[in-house]
């Protein structure tokens, strides 16, 4: 199959890369940038794990084509520390937020978008914020605490 | 009591029958010594403590199974599956696929003549002469990449010859009834199961107690009715997945995503035994999973990924299943018919219990045999029944494998038997929650297997869920075309373990004194890595956060059996306490040995080994625990502390008469609670609100509250959502319609109850660590029958099957007029 060769820019470092056209944007940075936060749950963006923030939004990343992607800025949770989400991630670490922790760097990520956007959310806002982002463990209450703290604190 | 308590362990030192090296007045210490002030009951245990691993979580450090790099060499595996219930294999051609670029094998039934299983070996590691389930893995194509094996896959063609599918419980047991498992005689299985040769019968425990014919007799009122459970699946967020590598040398290493490394390192070797691999040479890896809730316990998919690799050899093999596979091809929660009948008096106790439960056990029973019997030694419930005959039946259906999924049966039961409770109360003019009160479980009752039931503050549950949630008191809801019911329930549940599952830990030192201890309990998200570092920092003084709880790996961790059945808090955490007290006693001995001092005086206090008579003294692990203590001729005495330490129930056993139960001590002892909700229905659309959802647990001792509290708020929603919503949907050929999160839906961030409380009551469990007993399953048992309750307290309409969807009220409420 005819390769594309595509530019990403993935928590600020500029990269090129080969791509297949059928390669969704998850498996690309999962499997050739290594960022090895961005999970795959459902590949159908049901579950909100892959979630990563292109061009500053929060999207599925297995609804996108790599391909589709060319040119983009792309933050997911490895790069959030540079971006001022280290508070937020401390909010939520203090809280014992998260469980398995399997959706956190999707949870996260839309918190992220969420707090940028918003930075004084009320609990129903939080909660819309994520969603789309599913975990099975926790209940979500102790995450929406967190994410709640962190827009109190952080700011 | 039949139950032994620890203790004994510490009887070497200062600190016998205590908890930490440190002493306290009263304990019986010679006399003279200026005794220090006693330290605070505790210095981590009970404290609400952060993860150990939550900043791993938060920063994406922490690494999942499909996380782990594998290089250039890894290779890829995609499975044929079954797109039949039940139907024979005729043929199965894979002379096209193998010729696709970048296939490097396939693999068939043909390649593995051994069958597998926990409790019953009955299943085969690829089908060889028939399929009984769709989706079920016929052949596998291993690949240089996945994309090339998904599409080689398809060119694998498989011939069948259907046979009728064999999809409800009830009628699999029908004489004439096609057979699923002809050869089921002849399958291993463990000594408390009794299969029936010739039947769909996999199992069938009966329990007997007393003299039901005369319970009923002396019954005031007889109630009989049937009620039915559906099948769900349990949806962790992370899928399934296995990497398997056979390396040049013969050795196997399989990294899974798994609550069971060491049931799993048994499983492989017993399965790839024709290789003649030896249990030290196979090796399995369990890095952090993505959530468990019992589908990730035993063995199931990984047996692929381990079987695969021996094909391939000097290759890692990765198979992933897909959310749709993690669906119908792991395990699931097994569906269940329940006829109950009971007895009870004016008063409202009850006299006689029969309850009759046929299980959809789905195409393999191997492990969800054992949730069958589980159910069969405890559909009582948390209640003192004197006449009791439980049947509790295993069927063979054309249906995907059931399996352990969080309550372990124990939600099935309790949904019948909780709604048949509250029709009697109202029969009988009786407050359902008195009627509780009176028939309430309490530590030293007699079980319905004759053995005793364990300390328990069952009662104190029943009185403070029912004041949390308001019980007798009615609210109005604002909008008059809604209505609102309470129900408050009872729930209990005890590990079903084998009678000789063991924990185990290692503890070393480091050279600054931290610590890391090695475990193969694994960490699905409960916290047992945190709590196992409180346990030893307890002991040894050493703050948590300066202790690394190691994730499994067969090579260097010691002996688990497995994380299920909310006995780990209980087991390993009693093994990580045994071997910080040996740390602790090597530490003693060596200060004796060395400084001369006495060993009864001595105690650990921060990070140190302190002595009662030399308030001056106080020498500090880091200087000592590694490099050692150097004596006056300058040699050097000690070196690296390291503490083991084993627990097994001694006092379990699972055998006894096969007609009624009785003789064994199958259950190491029972949570208890009780749990309440208050409901707002739409009148219109049926649709139902939880206000609020309270839930009071026993759980002996909160060895880290806040962890606790996080088992409430998630299992309680994740029940609520197996009665509100979660509805499995089968064809009628048996083919799983609904296997994605879009059409099988799970709760969202903005289905949550308006408020949860959770409640936490401490009746100590003697034998637990610090008192601890599990929790994690608990929490999610009450959900189904306390929201029946309440719709029928609300509406006065009671559904017997669940779900109880929006759709199913409203179409009850039309009946109704």
């Amino acid at each position: 199959m005819k390769k594309h060769t595509i530019s990403l820019k993935v928590n600020g470092v500029a990269r090129t890369l080969e791509v297949e056209p059928s390669d969704l944007l998850n498996e690309v940075l999962r499997d050739k940038v290594g960022t090895k936060s961005v999970k795959v749950g459902c590949d159908r963006g049901d579950c909100g794990t892959c979630t990563v923030l292109l061009n500053g939004r929060a999207v599925r990343s297995c609804l996108v084509l790599a391909a589709e992607a060319d040119g983009s800025d792309i933050l997911t949770l490895e790069g959030i520390s540079k971006e001022g989400g280290a508070a937020l991630q401390k909010a939520l670490h203090k809280r014992n937020s998260f469980q398995c922790g399997f959706c956190a760097p999707g949870m996260i990520l839309s918190a992220h978008e969420l707090l940028r956007k918003n930075p004084h959310p009320t609990d129903a806002d939080i909660r819309e914020a994520i969603a789309g982002n599913l975990c099975r463990c926790t209940g979500y209450t102790p995450i929406v605490e967190g994410i709640a703290d962190a827009a109190k604190g952080g700011k | 009591m039949s139950h032994r308590t620890l203790g004994k362990e510490e009887t070497r030192g200062n600190g016998a029958g205590k908890d930490a090296g440190t002493p306290r007045s009263g304990d019986g210490l010679s006399g003279g010594h200026p005794l220090p002030p006693p330290p605070p009951a505790h210095r981590y245990i009970g404290k609400s403590v952060l993860r150990t691993d939550g900043w791993e979580k938060v920063t994406g450090a922490a690494k999942f199974v499909d996380d782990i790099e594998f290089g250039p060499s890894l290779l890829h595996a995609y499975v044929v599956e079954s797109p039949y219930a039940h139907a024979e294999i005729v043929r199965v051609d894979t002379a096209e696929a193998e010729k696709v670029p970048g296939v490097v094998k396939v693999v068939t039934g043909r390649d593995f003549t051994q069958k597998f299983g926990l409790y019953m070996k009955d299943r085969y590691i690829f089908a060889r002469d028939r399929v009984r389930f769709v989706g079920e893995q016929v052949a596998a194509v291993i690949a240089c990449d996945p994309k090339t094996a998904m599409r080689a896959a398809k060119l694998v063609k498989v011939e069948y010859k259907e046979l009728p599918p064999v999809l409800d419980p009830v009628k699999a047991l029908d004489k004439k009834s096609v057979l699923l498992h002809p050869e089921l005689g002849e399958y291993p299985h463990v000594p408390w199961f009794f299969p029936k040769a010739g039947t769909n019968v996999a199992h069938w425990r009966k329990t007997r107690k007393g003299d039901v014919e005369k319970g009923f007799k002396e019954a005031d009122l007889i109630l009989e009715d049937t009620y039915t459970v559906p099948r769900y699946a349990h949806c962790a967020i992370e899928v399934h997945g296995a990497v398997g590598l056979y390396d040049a040398a013969g050795r196997l290493t399989v990294w899974t995503a798994s609550q069971s490394p060491f049931t799993q390192r048994h499983g492989f070797a017993q399965a790839l035994a024709p290789l003649g691999i030896s249990h030290k040479d196979v090796r399995v890896v369990t890095p952090y999973i993505g959530g468990g809730f019992g589908g990730k316990a035993g063995v199931s998919m990984e047996i692929i990924g381990a079987a695969l690799a021996t094909t391939v050899q000097g290759h890692p093999v990765k198979v992933m299943w897909s959310r749709a596979q993690e669906f119908y091809n792991t395990y699931q929660r097994q569906g269940v018919v329940a006829k109950l009948k009971l007895g009870v008096r004016k008063d409202g106790t009850i006299t006689a219990l029969e309850h009759t439960l046929y299980w959809d056990a789905g195409a393999y029973v191997e492990y969800g045999a054992n949730v069958v019997n589980a159910v069969g030694l405890s559909a009582t419930g948390p209640y003192r029944v004197d006449n009791v005959k439980i049947d509790s039946v295993c069927v063979y259906t054309n249906l995907p494998p059931g399996g352990p999924y969080r309550g372990f049966g124990y939600s099935e039961f309790g949904f019948g038997l909780e709604s048949h409770i509250n029709r009697m109360a109202a029969e009988l003019k009786i407050d359902p929650v008195d009627f509780r009160r009176r028939n309430a479980i309490k530590g030293g009752d007699t079980l319905c297997y004759g053995a005793h039931m364990n300390p328990c503050g069952l009662d104190e549950a029943i009185e403070k869920a029912a004041k949390e949630i308001g019980w007798g008191k009615k609210t109005k809801p604002k909008d008059p075309r809604k209505a609102r019911g309470k129900g408050v329930v009872c729930f209990w549940k005890a590990p079903a373990m084998p009678p000789n599952a063991s924990s185990s830990a290692f503890l070393k030192f480091n050279e600054d004194g931290s610590l890391n201890v090695l475990i193969s309990g694994m960490d699905m998200g409960q916290g047992l890595l945190t709590i196992c570092a409180q346990i030893a920092a307890e002991i040894l003084s050493v703050p948590p956060a300066k202790i690394r709880v190691e994730t499994p790996d067969t090579d260097r961790n010691p002996y688990e059996w497995q994380t299920v059945g909310s006995h780990v808090t209980w087991g390993c955490g009693n093994a990580v306490k045994k071997a910080a007290i040996d740390a602790r006693e090597q530490i003693f001995d060596l200060v004796q040995r060395t400084l001369n001092l006495e060993r009864d005086t001595l105690y650990l206090e921060d990070e140190k080994v302190k002595c009662r008579t030399q308030p001056d003294f106080g020498l500090a692990f880091k200087d000592f625990v590694i490099a050692g203590i150097e004596a006056e001729d300058h040699t050097f005495k000690g070196g690296p502390v390291m503490g083991r330490g084993m627990f097994m129930p001694e006092f379990t056993s699972a055998i006894s008469d096969p007609e009624t139960s009785q003789g064994g001590h199958p259950n190491v002892h029972y949570t208890t609670g009780a749990a309440g909700v208050e409901i707002e229905i739409d009148r219109e659309t049926g649709k139902v609100k939880v206000l609020k959802a309270v839930l009071a647990v026993d759980l002996g001792k909160a060895i880290n509250p806040d962890l606790c509290r996080s088992q409430v708020t998630g299992g309680l929603l994740q029940g609520l959502a197996t009665v509100l919503y979660e509805d499995m949907r089968f064809s009628e050929k048996g083919k799983l319609l609904n296997a994605n999160f879009s059409d099988y839906k799970i709760p969202t961030a903005l289905d949550v109850p308006d408020e949860i409380v959770p409640i936490l009551i401490e009746v100590a469990q003697p034998d637990g660590p610090f008192g601890a007993r599990g929790v994690g399953e608990h929490t999610m048992i009450p959900a189904a029958s306390m929201i029946a309750n309440a719709v029928e307290d609300a509406l006065g309409i009671r559904i017997k099957s669940m779900p109880i969807t929006a759709e199913k009220i409203a179409l009850a409420l039309k009946k109704a007029g």
